[in-house]
């Protein structure tokens, strides 16, 4: 087990908490600039990883930082992929701008449901920001002219400074430049006061507001700045799914991307991109189960006789190619978690870690979840 | 006039689902401080065994009612052994996430087992009216109306008369000296999610004549909330009182407001609820002063 012998505040403040660790995340920058020639048929799929990831920090700053949970966020979405799509294909504005544009005016939109959401606590927050994003998806499929209905509205290929950026690999690059600002830009934030008086008011709002952290300020800039980077995902998702339509930023989407930061660890950055990673290849990986599962099933069946694997291939078949079975293997998922997990795959992967630092003598008891029977949020 | 009457009857009704939609939070919420966002996978789950029983196996409507609640309200039951028990004292976003994942493997489950068509329940009230005044009053929404009042009453003399009824509301209001008087805190509570589960059934069961049968039948609980938060989440009447109110007001939105406000209405008025009357009509919540 290695300790970390710090001699100055500096060492706490700082990004990375020492040389291998910023040197991994060098490495790991390297390996994704190289990574579109390795696997070239993936590029696709990776580039929505990273508009997934940029969606996981701004729920992570949101519900795993400041402990707002938020149901409405696919709505936040929607309105930077609309306000984006607006600007640059309506009003003419150049690329940068329009995402500058959309970011603020998703912003604003956080802000205005951040305002009520002050005098709401836990799930009533939840409830409010579900609501909103119901209303929102309503405006998108009546206010035509702007948004194009339900008939949906095409998106033209980016072009960032008169350089056309349509290419898989360009929008990879695209992508990750973004999620890399992103990522830097938060973890900035976090380390800064702000995020603090984030961490505070999550764990203890009286605590918090007692050291003198202003509630209401702080709360409204979580909401602005999770929207903020929702609105730049919104202009990058806009431009990969290349075509809006109202009934793509459902209720479902919002569950998708809370499972993404649950499933991922909450109250950590990583746990996000974790996460993102995550429910990005998740569908792929049950496409191809689907097509894998019911072979193996016959393989086993076909042990007890040819009659019995191809009866049990036929059965799983069916049953595999269910169309309603991708949301209930989600539904899953997210129950396993936080039955058994509830710290998500970054929990796990600092356990591992600590695992086989602490070799012969890890103990289980370390992460064990602490029960709070008589925590109530009712007013007694 | 006419018309407004008829408007303010399907109001009625409508607004007894979501109020018995919305009872089914309530009682989950007051008895052990979780909010099952699942209520409306129960709903939809109640009128898809009742179809079951009465199209696939040809029992009577009675029967396949009775059967249904029964299914349904044991699902809860062993739901709560089983799931929600090991949740009890995790922050709310746990729970919250629990249920919803829940939720979606219903979902999952209905479309598997009964298919993702849309089916219509036929009942002994199918495509009845009469004529009450120069009101066409269609028996489907008064059995909504009647049900709704049976059970309410049914619920009422339960929790106030009955051994078991006090016992709950005793280990609702405080746990650890409910525990203490001898009264097995656990099993009420599967009790409660069994009776909040029978609840979402009726709440199904009834609903089915009037809409139809599909998975998706359980996105109706995403409105039972605005009448819960409108009549204070953690009141009962106020949850009835709100589900009737949201329903009138989605009814009569409908008819005199522009198109596509109909379905927005119920959650406009649950954000202006929420801004300015958090603790809703009947509220009990307040808010934590230091």
């Amino acid at each position: 087990m290695r300790f970390l012998f710090k001699t100055s505040y500096d060492q706490d403040l700082g990004l990375f908490r020492d040389l291998v660790q910023r040197n991994w995340y060098v490495a790991l920058l390297a390996g994704l600039l190289v990574l579109p020639r390795l696997v070239p048929e993936y590029v696709v799929d990776l580039s929505l990883v990273f508009i997934y990831g940029l969606c996981g920090l701004s729920l992570m700053v949101l519900a795993g930082y400041t402990g707002l949970v938020s149901l409405g966020h696919a709505a936040f979405l929607g309105v930077g992929a609309y306000a984006h799509v607006f600007f640059t294909q309506t009003l003419g504005l150049p690329w940068l701008a329009a995402v500058a544009l959309a970011a603020a005016l998703t912003a604003a939109a956080g802000v205005l449901v951040g305002l009520p959401a002050l005098r709401m606590t836990g799930v009533y927050l939840t409830i409010a920001t579900l609501a909103f994003a119901l209303i929102i998806q309503e405006v998108f499929a009546r206010w035509e002219h702007v948004t194009g209905g339900l008939k949906g509205r095409a998106v033209d290929k980016p072009v960032v400074f008169g350089v056309p950026l349509g290419g898989d690999v360009a929008f990879y690059f695209l992508c990750l430049a973004v999620l890399a600002g992103a990522v830097w830009l938060t973890a900035n934030l976090l380390r800064s006061p702000t995020g603090r008086a984030w961490v505070a008011i999550r764990d203890s709002e009286i605590a918090a507001q007692s050291m003198g952290v202003n509630l209401a300020l702080y709360k409204t800039m979580a909401f602005g700045y999770s929207a903020a980077l929702m609105g730049v995902a919104g202009a990058l998702f806009a431009h990969k799914i290349g075509f809006l339509a109202p009934d793509i930023f459902s209720v479902l989407l919002s569950i998708q991307l809370l499972l993404m930061v649950v499933v991922g660890g909450l109250g950590s950055l990583h746990g996000a991109l974790f996460g993102a990673v995550f429910v990005a290849l998740l569908p792929v990986a049950i496409s191809q189960a689907r097509d894998a599962v019911p072979t193996w099933i016959g393989r086993i069946g076909a042990l007890l006789g040819k009659g019995a694997g191809d009866a049990a291939f036929t059965v799983t078949d069916r049953f595999v190619k269910q169309p309603g079975l991708e949301p209930g293997i989600f539904g899953l998922i997210l129950v396993l978690f936080i039955l058994f997990e509830p710290l998500g795959i970054y929990g796990r992967w600092l356990k591992l870690k600590l695992y086989f630092s602490m070799f012969p003598l890890y103990k289980q008891a370390t992460f064990r979840r602490q029960k709070a029977y008589m925590r109530s949020e009712r007013l007694r | 006039m006419d018309i407004v009457l008829q408007l303010v009857l399907n109001g009625l009704a409508v607004g007894c689902i979501y109020g018995l939609v919305a009872l089914g939070f309530v009682l989950i919420y007051k008895a052990t401080e979780l909010v099952n966002f699942a209520q409306g996978d129960f709903m939809m789950l109640g009128a898809f065994s009742c179809y079951m029983f009465v199209v696939w196996y040809g029992l009577g409507y009675w029967v396949a009612f009775a059967l249904a609640i029964a299914i349904v309200g044991a699902f809860g039951a062993a739901l709560d052994a089983t799931v929600l028990r090991r949740v009890l004292g995790q922050p709310q976003f746990a729970v919250v996430m629990l249920t919803i994942g829940l939720g979606a493997m219903f979902r999952s489950f209905a479309s598997i087992t009964w298919g993702s068509e849309i089916y219509t329940l036929p009942t002994p009230f199918s495509a009845k009216a009469s004529r009450v005044g120069g009101v066409s009053v269609s028996h489907e929404y008064v059995s909504i109306i009647v049900g709704t009042v049976v059970l309410c009453a049914a619920l009422y003399v339960f929790f106030t008369h009955t051994r078991v009824g006090v016992a709950m509301q005793a280990a609702s209001q405080n746990q650890l000296a409910a525990y203490y008087m001898g009264i097995p805190v656990k099993r009420m509570f599967s009790l409660i999610w069994a009776i909040s589960a029978g609840v979402a059934a009726v709440a199904g069961v009834l609903l089915a004549p009037v809409s139809l049968i599909d998975i998706n039948l359980g996105f109706i609980g995403l409105k039972a909330f605005a009448a819960a938060v409108l009549g204070g989440f953690g009141s009962i009447p106020g949850a009835l009182v709100g589900g009737i109110t949201i329903g009138l007001i989605e009814l009569l939105s409908g008819a005199y407001l522009p198109h596509g406000f109909k379905d927005v209405a119920a959650y406009v008025v649950l954000l202006l609820v929420l801004a300015v009357r958090p603790q809703g009509i009947f509220g009990t919540v307040g808010r934590k002063k230091v």
